[in-house]
């Protein structure tokens, strides 16, 4: 490696600290062993260092620190590509042209692949090369935790919900949480129905902090008559095994959802409004489990949308004055859905306020990846919030949503910090309150 | 056997072979390792995603307006000497000889004087790219042997070759001698450094489009 990032020490959970040097070095190149392929050897190839993915990061943006260059956070990936797997590995080898990787430095790029990417996608727009260097970023990271060296936070949630399927304990377990919601909004909670059209999940995010949010969702599907359920034993929409860069734990974690859809011989899968979640299941979940799904899988605007122009559902008026969106990057980036949310916005009659950085290259919450979770990176994501506040302000826009529980509760974070005025908001829970007929 | 005879005779066949094999082995490199099956369902049909990938080697070519404001120097930089390269490389009457010699083909030159206003151009550009390179926070953070082996081959070959068009430095034949060993050193460094950039650019660009294009995102 030609450079070395700040030395952050590494934050890891007991069972990571107790791995040896080797253990860890083996642990990392094993997984970046697994992410070598044709696509990424592309990837890693094509870089001519022209440094501009650093101009797309909002974590270079507010910081102009150069550590924070995008491409450089895959440079582990990389020693271990051309070393082992590249053109003339043999030469690298032989002459000592590419050190073999250790784990202390490994461990000083913990910060970098986690606390300061949101593997949001804005540098694989902006790359010259055409190089997705949010995946190389996705795929190193599956690296590091082989190493042992996911952040504490991130790996404890995720071997939590791979064990139990939530990310952390709870006072009660999620499904006495759900119908305990639907007491307190008086909804009725479809729960472990044996057969359903619909799969519905929940965001922890929305069960532990936006109840509203999840009562919002099932008035929404009973509006639309929609034959629904929850079920218990997959409930959860996050994929913690995701943001750590565990790929089996990922794989489990998504196959408990999976299995849920199955047995209920559910057509469509509904990710509430979280965008990871979406990411994980939609883009990801059928090549890690090596087949096709047998189902669909629609964020809960794109579910609306549809619903839309079908003429099931029709929305009343939203009397919210000027009103900013912010597209959540694993829907709008990553994702592919860019009209869903406006289109619900305009059947309320709302002509959404965009931010001079908007849609496909709007900047971050900076909370997103797992990066909310990571104590440490506190002070880095307020520093990118604070400017998306400013876009939004700029806007003049006096109602703020948006449809990703993780961005919303970024907002939420950043809006005590900064005691910011306006107050962040869910599209789907406008949606549920302005139901005609509803 | 001179100088000259040597840089365009076996040092030009040896490098001319490296060059050609490299090349192709890093490509094959590639394409040998494991291709990803992508199973998730598409929200686009697999001939608007390819249509769209084609269209992204062309289109990644000018940058969004999105971020021009903040790479507008490096993309001034980079368009003007890639510029200045093809006018000097490909449009000089000498190297048109030279090139056609091997291809059977000729194409109109420019005239010397114009071309040479072209190389100090192009190598004061260079030595921006250098400065730029050392001066710029993020570039040096993340510049390593590559990226000034690579830029000191392309501007050895360069200076060689004005010195060798202006009759300064040495006699002639001596400079020209090092001008085209320079260009045999040029083929020999090409397909180990970034200059491979040339082949992978549109590939890289082609699949972006295709994959971001299939999930029906922006590319």
């Amino acid at each position: 490696m030609n450079t070395s990032p700040v030395d952050f020490q590494a934050n890891l959970a007991p069972e990571e600290a107790k791995l040896g040097e080797s253990a860890r070095v083996a642990g990392a190149m094993r997984g970046f062993a697994r992410e070598i392929g044709a696509l990424s050897a592309l990837r890693l190839d094509a870089c001519v260092h022209c440094g501009m993915c650093a101009d797309a990061c909002h974590f270079y943006i507010v910081t102009e620190d150069p550590q924070y260059t995008p491409v450089l956070k895959v440079e582990p990936f990389k020693q271990v590509f051309k070393r082992e797997a590249g053109a003339f590995a043999p030469v690298f080898r032989w002459f000592g042209l590419k050190a073999k990787i250790t784990g202390a430095e490994l461990a000083r790029w913990q910060h970098l692949l986690y606390d300061s990417c949101n593997l949001c996608g804005r540098c694989s727009l902006m790359c010259p090369m055409g190089i997705d260097i949010a995946e190389l970023i996705e795929q190193a990271r599956r690296g590091m935790f082989e190493a042992g060296l996911a952040p504490k936070e991130l790996y404890e949630k995720a071997a939590h919900q791979r064990r139990t399927g939530q990310p952390e304990p709870s006072d009660e377990p999620y499904r006495d949480k759900l119908l305990a919601i639907g007491r307190r909004f008086n909804v009725e909670i479809p729960l472990d129905k044996p057969r359903a059209e619909v799969l519905l999940t929940v965001p922890r995010t929305d069960i532990e902090h936006y109840p509203a949010a999840v009562a919002a969702l099932v008035r929404v599907m009973a509006h639309l008559k929609a034959d629904c359920t929850f079920r218990s034993d997959g409930l959860v929409a996050e994929n913690y095994g995701y943001y750590a860069g565990g790929r089996d734990w990922q794989r489990e974690i998504s196959r408990r959802l999976i299995d849920q859809a199955v047995a209920c011989q559910a057509k469509v899968l509904i990710v509430p409004e979280c965008g990871h979640a979406y990411s994980a299941l939609r883009w990801e979940a059928a090549e890690l489990m090596g087949k096709s799904l047998p189902f669909k899988v629609l964020h809960i605007t794109e579910y609306l949308a549809e619903a839309l122009e079908a003429g099931r559902l029709r929305l009343r008026t939203a009397q919210v004055g000027a009103t900013a969106f912010h597209d959540p990057c694993q829907l709008v980036r990553k994702g592919g859905i860019t009209a869903a949310p406006r289109q619900l916005l305009r059947a309320m009659g709302i002509e959404p306020r965009e931010t001079v950085r908007h849609i496909g290259y709007n900047i971050c919450c900076g909370g997103g990846g797992g990066v909310f979770d990571i104590e440490r990176a506190a002070t880095l994501r307020h520093r990118v919030v604070e400017e998306k506040f400013h876009e939004i302000d700029q806007t003049g826009a006096q109602t703020f949503l948006t449809t990703c529980s993780d961005c919303r509760r970024t907002f939420d974070d950043g809006k005590k910090r900064f005691n910011w005025e306006l107050t962040p908001g869910s599209l789907l829970e406008l949606v549920a309150e302005h139901l005609q007929g509803g | 056997m001179d100088l000259v005879d040597f840089a365009r005779g076996p040092a030009l066949k040896a490098a001319f072979i490296i060059f050609i094999l490299g090349i192709v082995w890093r490509i094959v490199n590639v394409l040998l390792l494991r291709h990803k099956r992508i199973l998730s369902e598409p929200r686009r049909s697999v001939p608007v995603a390819l249509l769209a990938g084609l269209k992204g080697t062309g289109s990644r070519s000018w940058p969004h307006p999105e971020f021009i404001k903040r790479t507008v120097t490096g993309e001034a930089l980079g368009y003007s000497y890639h510029i200045g390269l093809f006018i000097v490389i490909l449009l000089f009457a000498p190297h048109i000889i030279f090139f056609g010699s091997f291809i059977g083909a000729r194409w109109p030159a420019l005239p010397n004087s114009v071309v040479t206003i072209f190389a100090v151009i192009t190598i004061t550009l260079f030595v921006a790219v250098l400065a730029r390179r050392l001066g710029h926070p993020v570039l040096r953070h993340l510049s390593n042997f590559d990226d000034f082996f690579s830029w000191f081959v392309v501007a050895l070959l360069l200076v060689t070759g004005l010195m060798a068009t202006a009759h300064v430095g040495a006699p002639y034949h001596t400079i020209l001698g090092l001008h085209i060993l320079s260009f045999d050193l040029l083929l020999i460094w090409y397909p180990f450094g970034k200059l491979m950039h040339a082949f992978y650019i549109f590939p890289t660009r082609a699949v972006d489009g295709y994959v971001m294009t299939r999930k029906g995102a922006p590319s």
